[in-house]
């Protein structure tokens, strides 16, 4: 037996034709983290060819109805200083950063609910992958991995696109603000993982729709300033992590940064990402062990 | 390691497996179980649904851990060297896991991946494997359209990909029609010869007796019975069965006339069972004492007899 693939993808062995008993690749240790995740792009590439099609409506097509609606229709009645739009000079140009940010939820929040139960409950593929060298947590790596390609190309098309309408103030505030969402979305990702590791009923993503995510989308500041909340929801508004996405994107898209708001933005997003990562592979491994 | 240990595939002692199910109970699906599986056999568990069969294997394909005693896969321990045991193995599971929406081809080249095997040399063996199970002209063809007989061969060509010492087989034909079947034990029996090591899990007699060289019939978690389907029926059973059929409620009166004629009786509620030697002596015996049968049958035992003298009649759900 020839031992291999402990360095690189291409290092399986190359056996005789015929039957099923020649030489073999050999796993002799855990896979790493890199090696887990690169034996899953063929499977999550092969899905996505078949799939991006009937994904381009939910991720380019709707974003842009509430571009136009929102930002151009309804915006063409706000008439506001600047100052009341946390430096924005037109409703627009607040508003499209927020809608980004949202969008990057709602992409994580989608790629990570049903397509995780699907693969514990209907089609079982995480069930087939565990037989493999595979291990869950190489699993959870590869489909929040997938989850994030999938965040930053939503992202990055809407970026792009509207770029020539005068939204954005500088060419690189756009860059972090994209890398931003990616962060933005991840977060919530991870959650939303174990969530439906742990569920076996998808009625239960009602609870994250419902009370999850339309709150979120509405009052998080992505359509208007949470001080518009005044009081004590102001402040309920500024603890959820995706008010510290809308704003940290926004910040940079109107070029109007505030280093230490900007660093606290950052921490607390780093801060749901870990522990709700180690939780989504923890919550895998459980449910795939028994 | 010494020779002997070396054709040790598969070892187990006091081999156990429990877990809290969904509505807080703890099952003891595996109550200390001890086998050894050799190099190049064919390995069967028999036994009734919830006997522990199916516990047994994941532990064996190094996904579920062991909740007590001893487990070695390969020599290795699976709690330590999981995916390097997997590695070897091929897994063939009761219900299908393959990606429908792929067609047959990508099923095998996705899977072949996972272990890390080269794309050109994953292509390969893909080809090679659909030619083996004959798949071939459904190469192109998405997984829904095949039949349950189809998907069942790509699900074992698919547990080939990564050529294993050993392939892990739950209930392989179970739903299936009998030219699948068939088909199936045949492309099972040529991996045996090429020195494949089989582990099956099953219901059907008549499986175990075709593909197994040595089996356990487990019963509630725990092994009933060892042995070569040949010793099994020797051990358990007699070399024949009579089975009588008399007028709807004159069984248990024949059976008390006819209780020394075999070395058991067992009354069913359509029939009465005579376990001998000499079935055809049987029946003389019968007629003899002026009792007539509806209709008579001398058959041999079959593993049948033994699985249902060490497990019961009573339904398990």
């Amino acid at each position: 037996m020839v031992s291999t693939g402990l360095t690189g993808e291409e290092g399986g062995s190359t056996g005789e034709g015929g039957g099923s008993t020649g030489e073999v690749t050999r796993d002799d240790r855990r896979l790493t983290v890199r090696q887990g995740m690169a034996r899953q792009l063929d499977y999550h590439w092969t899905v996505y060819k078949r799939t991006w099609k009937s994904s381009v409506v939910t991720s380019f097509l709707s974003p842009l109805l509430y571009v136009l609606a929102m930002g151009v229709l309804l915006g063409g009645f706000v008439h506001v200083s600047p100052s009341r739009l946390e430096g924005a000079t037109s409703y627009l140009s607040f508003i499209v950063p927020g809608l980004i940010a949202a969008q990057a939820m709602q992409t994580a929040v989608f790629e990570t609910t049903y397509p995780v139960l699907a693969a514990l409950k209907w089609h079982k593929s995480f069930y087939a992958q565990i037989a493999t060298p595979l291990e869950a947590r190489d699993l959870a790596d590869g489909m929040l991995m997938f989850t994030l390609f999938r965040i930053g190309s939503t992202c990055g098309v809407y970026f792009l696109v509207m770029a020539p309408f005068g939204v954005f103030e500088t060419w690189w505030g756009p860059v972090l603000a994209w890398l931003t969402t990616m962060l933005v979305g991840m977060a919530f990702a991870v959650w939303t993982f174990a969530f439906s590791a742990h569920i076996h009923d998808p009625q239960s993503f009602g609870l994250i729709f419902r009370l999850g995510l339309i709150p979120l989308f509405l009052f998080s500041g992505s359509f208007f300033p949470v001080s518009n909340l005044g009081g004590v929801l102001q402040w309920v508004a500024k603890a959820t992590p995706l008010w510290h996405g809308v704003n940290l994107t926004r910040m940079l898209c109107l070029d109007h940064v505030d280093g230490s708001t900007a660093l606290v933005n950052t921490v607390v997003l780093v801060v749901v990402l870990v522990p709700g990562w180690w939780l989504a592979v923890r919550t895998l491994t459980r449910r795939l062990a028994t | 390691m010494s020779d002997h240990s070396a054709d040790v595939m598969i070892s187990a002692r006091d081999l156990r497996k429990s877990f809290v199910d969904r509505s807080g109970t703890t099952v003891e699906a595996v109550k200390g179980i001890d086998i050894d599986v050799r190099r190049g056999e064919a390995f069967g568990f028999l036994g009734p649904n919830g006997a522990g069969k199916s516990s047994t294997m994941r532990m064996i394909a190094a996904v579920s851990p062991v909740t007590g005693g001893e487990l070695r896969i390969l020599g290795l321990d699976p709690a330590e060297h999981g995916p390097a045991i997997r590695s070897r193995l091929g897994v063939c599971p009761q219900e299908d896991t393959l990606d429908n929406e792929l067609n047959v081809f990508d099923n095998l080249y996705i899977y072949g991946r996972y272990f890390g095997i080269p794309k050109r040399e994953v292509r390969e063996r893909a080809d090679e494997l659909l030619e083996f199970v004959q798949l071939t002209e459904k190469r192109a063809a998405k997984v829904e359209s095949l039949s349950g007989g189809m998907k069942r061969r790509l699900t074992i060509a698919r547990s080939l990909i990564n050529r294993p010492e050993i392939l892990l087989l739950d209930e392989p034909t179970t739903g299936l029609d009998p030219q699948a079947r068939h088909v199936l034990w045949d492309r099972l029996f040529r991996l045996k010869q090429q020195g494949v090591t089989l582990v099956i899990t099953t219901h059907y007699m008549d499986e175990a007796e075709q593909l197994c060289d040595r089996l356990v019939v487990m019963d509630r978690g725990v092994v009933a019975a060892e042995g070569s389907p040949l010793d099994l029926i020797r051990e358990h059973s007699t070399r024949e069965v009579s089975e009588l059929r008399f007028p709807v409620g004159d069984h248990d009166a024949t059976a008390e006339k006819i209780a020394d004629l075999g070395q058991r009786v067992e009354v069913l509620p359509d029939r009465i069972l005579v376990y001998s030697d000499d079935g055809e002596h049987v029946l003389e015996q019968v007629h003899e004492r002026g009792l007539r049968p509806i209709a008579s049958l001398v058959r041999r035992s079959t593993l049948e007899d033994v699985f249902l003298r060490l497990t019961g009649r009573t339904l398990v759900d």
